[in-house]
Formats: structure tokens, C-alpha cells, sequence
């Protein structure tokens, strides 16, 4: 129950880190907010032979709106997202996905990057952030790239990352006005991880059409339900439209079956969570032409 | 390996202690600076035992390790008491509605506690009940210590500062 020997690292700017990283290769484990890495040292599941704390490095700690665009560091707190006022306002999405991320103590150090970067698969922060259509910088010594989120997460805490590279940044493209988003899921007890979840984003027209749609559930990686946002597109609100697209959303998705719970019971929660998610997405869609009305 | 000297301010008294860097912070309070008030359960993030105060927002002191809290504030709950003949309101309230049992969650849950009633000094029972989700007891079923809680706040807020310790409340 206590972690093994490693070499501490502690940088104070990024490219000391990445620097480090680059030497260090394979050896080395990034340590962001230690919640999900800390566990797994703890019991001797991880042993890297270097860790670099990414704690010192202040420039990877902020969050901004710039021209539109969210901006969040991947050092961020899971809690500063979740508190943060211009982050609800403009992608509620996000604090409504947060929230569900553990507990308080857990949110106070979890990073909104490492979160991303481990790539567990009941995590909210990844799913949230394909169906915002994020996008992701991966920074290493010789420069930047940036990943769609969707193509980011490729399976079970598996990413795009490469050795040597680290997740910087996370931006979040402005949401159409007439949008509403919900994020649902369901899990053992309170904070636990989730069984299953799904986020949708919604857009509408002042007729009450929908005009776009983005629904994602929790699997190994993220699962981007295109053909239940294609057939919403250009219908009206109905349940029975929710239902349909719930429906086609798990239609043939693989789920994961272990001690918590069976994958024909991931799909069928999905399913519901989706139709839900999306219920109360065009709800709050609605709502936004009643708050703009004089 | 190489082991490194830091300095935390523990309950408003400066220590310094040498540490190799895998050693936890839980470990690090307990068996370096001898406050054992601070308990380990899971040591996996799971059970809020290890619960302490960094720089005034509460985590899991075992998911953490001492190197990292160089320069830092910690309150553990040997700190929470003005003085060794007066208990905080919390202690006060969790003592006559038996907020405790066998006592092993206690430290942990006061220091969640401590944190929810700065950030919300009148907060409802779903409030007290989400942030004390991060914290498990297995003893009392959890009634008394909502009902703990919310009184303690109640006290607080008639007492203002008198009772509580002057430096953050």
C-alpha cells in the first residue's frame, strides 16, 4: 500500500517538463492532480521509474474565454472548472459534468487535463468534451499539435499522446446561441464511477426545430452517436423523437461487462441516459428564447 | 534515492521535515510531525479518512505526496480546537448529537466539514449531504452528522468569531 521508489521531478515552466519527458521517455509518468495515479502507486499497479510533477508549472494552470474560444490549462482543478462562472455561462455542459467527477476532496486536486489524459472510460470530462467538439494541444519538446477530442481518446485509457509529449491545453469552441446540454448518468453510489453516461448538446431554431445536435456515452473511448444526431437534425421536438435517437445511439455499440455491471446493462442504461440527456438538452434549448425574449 | 527537505506550516506551526519523495503526506503527518489525529483507511482516495486542509481546500493526504506540499498550509484536525480546554463548534456539536461512533471517520469529516461551512456558512442538509459523500463512516448511518453539522453552523453564525478559532473564521 505504499508506492514504490521513483525520481522526483518538479519543473516550474513547460519546457523544463517537456524537456524532461523528451530525456526521460517511456520511464516517465506525467503526475497531474495524482487522483487516479497516486491509487495506482499506492497499490503498485503503476511503478514508473521517473515522475514529473506537473504541480510547479503555473503557466499550465489558467482558464480564460478568448475571442469566444474557452481556453483551459491542463493543470486546471477540476473544482475551478466547476466553479467557475464564465465557463457555466457559456458551456454549462461543463460544470454539470464536473460535478459528477468523485467527490469534493477529489475535485480539489483533479486536473481537468489529467482527467483527459488518463482516458478512464466512465470519465465525464472526455465525454463532455467530444460532444463540445473540443480540441486538444499536445505539447513536446520540439513543438505543438492539436487533436480533435474525438480523435484523442482511441480505447481504454489509451490517447493520441505520444512518449515525450504532455496535454497542455484544452479549447472549447463557442456554443451556438438556441443550445441547451445535459449530462447524465448513473453510478452505484453517490461519486462513484459511473456505470454508464451520456451528454447532448442541442441547438434549435426559434420554431422549435432542432438545427444541431451532439450526443456522446461513456464506453472504452468516448462514443460519438453520429447517426442519432443525424436524424434529429431538421424534426421537430417530440419524445418519441428523443426515444428514436436514444434508440439508434446504442445500436450495435460494443460495452465493456465486468463486476459492476454487465455490458447488455451498460447499453440499456445508455440508451435511457441518452433520451434523458437529450429531453432535458432541447428543454434547456427551449428555455434560452424564453430568457433572450423582451 | 534522493531525499529532499521541505517546509509545510502544519496548524500554523512551521516544520520541516526530510522526506524521500515517495513518501505520502498522510505519512509524512503522521509519522514525521506525530499528528495521528489525521487516520489512514483505503490509502486509494476512496474513504476521506486522510482528509486534511491544503492551503484551505480539503483532499485526500494520501493521494498526495509530502514533496508536493512543500510551501504549503495544512490544517489537520489536531488544529481545529481554539485551545486544549475548548472544543470548535463542530466538535462541539458532533460530541451532544453523537456525530461519532468509533470515531475512525471523525478527523476526516470535521475538516470536510470545516471547508463547507467557510465556503457555505447556512448550508442545507443536500449540501452538507454532497460534501460529506467523499467521507464514509460506517458507524452512525450518517443522520447525526447531518444533524451535526447544520447546528454547528447555526452556533457559528450566532457566535460569529468568538467561539471559533480568530485566523480563517
Amino acid at each position: 500500500m505504499k508506492p514504490a521508489t521513483f525520481d522526483y521531478h518538479d519543473p516550474t515552466t513547460l519546457s523544463e517538463a517537456t524537456a524532461l519527458l523528451s530525456r526521460l521517455g517511456e520511464d516517465a509518468r506525467v503526475l497531474a492532480g495524482g487522483q487516479s495515479l497516486v491509487p495506482l502507486m499506492n497499490f503498485r499497479l503503476a511503478r514508473p521509474a521517473h515522475l514529473v510533477d506537473l504541480n510547479r508549472v503555473a503557466e499550465l494552470d489558467f482558464l480564460s474565454v478568448e475571442d469566444g474560444e474557452l481556453r483551459i490549462g491542463a493543470m486546471t482543478r477540476q473544482r475551478a472548472l466547476e466553479r467557475s462562472d464564465e465557463a457555466a455561462a457559456g458551456w454549462p455542459l461543463l460544470r454539470e459534468a464536473a460535478g459528477f467527477i468523485g467527490h469534493v476532496q477529489i475535485r480539489n486536486r483533479g486536473t481537468v487535463g489529467g482527467s483527459l489524459a488518463h482516458a478512464y472510460p466512465s470519465a465525464e470530462l472526455p465525454v463532455a468534451m467530444v460532444t463540445l467538439d473540443a480540441t486538444l494541444v499536445l505539447q513536446g519538446e520540439e513543438g505543438e499539435r492539436t487533436v480533435a477530442a474525438e480523435e484523442f481518446f482511441l480505447g481504454t485509457m489509451t490517447t493520441a499522446l505520444e512518449p515525450g509529449e504532455l496535454l497542455r491545453e484544452v479549447r472549447v469552441p463557442a456554443v451556438s446561441s438556441g443550445s441547451g446540454a445535459s449530462f447524465q448518468e448513473v453510478s452505484r453510489r453517490y461519486g462513484d464511477f459511473a456505470l454508464a453516461g451520456a451528454a447532448a448538446l442541442v441547438t434549435l431554431d426559434r420554431e422549435g426545430t432542432v438545427t444541431g445536435a451532439r450526443l456522446t456515452l461513456t464506453g472504452a473511448a468516448p462514443i460519438r452517436a453520429q447517426a442519432a444526431e443525424e436524424m434529429m437534425r431538421g424534426q421537430e421536438l417530440s419524445e418519441a423523437l428523443f426515444r428514436e435517437a436514444a434508440r439508434r445511439a446504442v445500436d450495435g455499440i460494443e460495452q465493456d461487462s465486468d463486476m459492476h455491471a454487465s455490458a447488455e446493462y451498460r447499453r440499456r442504461a445508455c440508451e435511457a441516459l441518452a433520451r434523458r440527456a437529450l429531453a432535458e438538452a432541447a428543454q434547456q434549448a427551449a428555455a434560452s428564447f424564453e430568457e433572450a425574449a423582451p | 534515492m534522493s531525499r529532499r527537505t521541505i517546509r509545510v506550516r502544519v496548524n500554523d506551526v512551521e516544520h520541516t521535515g526530510e522526506v524521500e519523495p515517495r513518501k505520502l503526506l498522510s505519512d509524512f503527518i503522521r509519522d514525521d510531525l506525530g499528528l495521528t489525529g489525521t487516520h489512514v483507511g483505503c490509502e486509494h482516495g476512496v474513504c476521506g479518512a486522510c482528509t486534511v486542509l491544503l492551503n484551505g481546500d480539503p483532499v485526500r493526504s494520501c493521494l498526495m505526496f509530502a514533496v508536493q506540499a512543500d510551501g504549503a498550509e495544512i490544517d489537520t484536525v489536531e488544529g481545529l480546537a481554539p485551545d486544549a480546554n475548548t472544543l470548535h463548534p463542530l466538535q462541539e456539536k458532533f460530541q451532544e448529537r453523537h456525530g461519532l461512533q468509533c470515531g475512525f471517520c471523525t478527523p476526516g469529516i470535521l475538516l470536510t466539514a470545516r471547508a463547507l461551512l467557510r465556503e457555505v456558512p447556512d448550508p442545507g442538509e443536500t449540501e452538507i449531504r454532497e460534501w460529506i459523500s467523499g467521507n464514509l463512516c460506517r458507524c452512525t448511518g450518517y443522520r447525526n452528522i447531518v444533524t451535526a453539522i447544520r447546528e454547528a453552523a447555526e452556533l457559528m453564525s450566532e457566535c460569529g468569531a468568538a467561539t471559533s478559532a480568530p485566523r480563517k473564521d
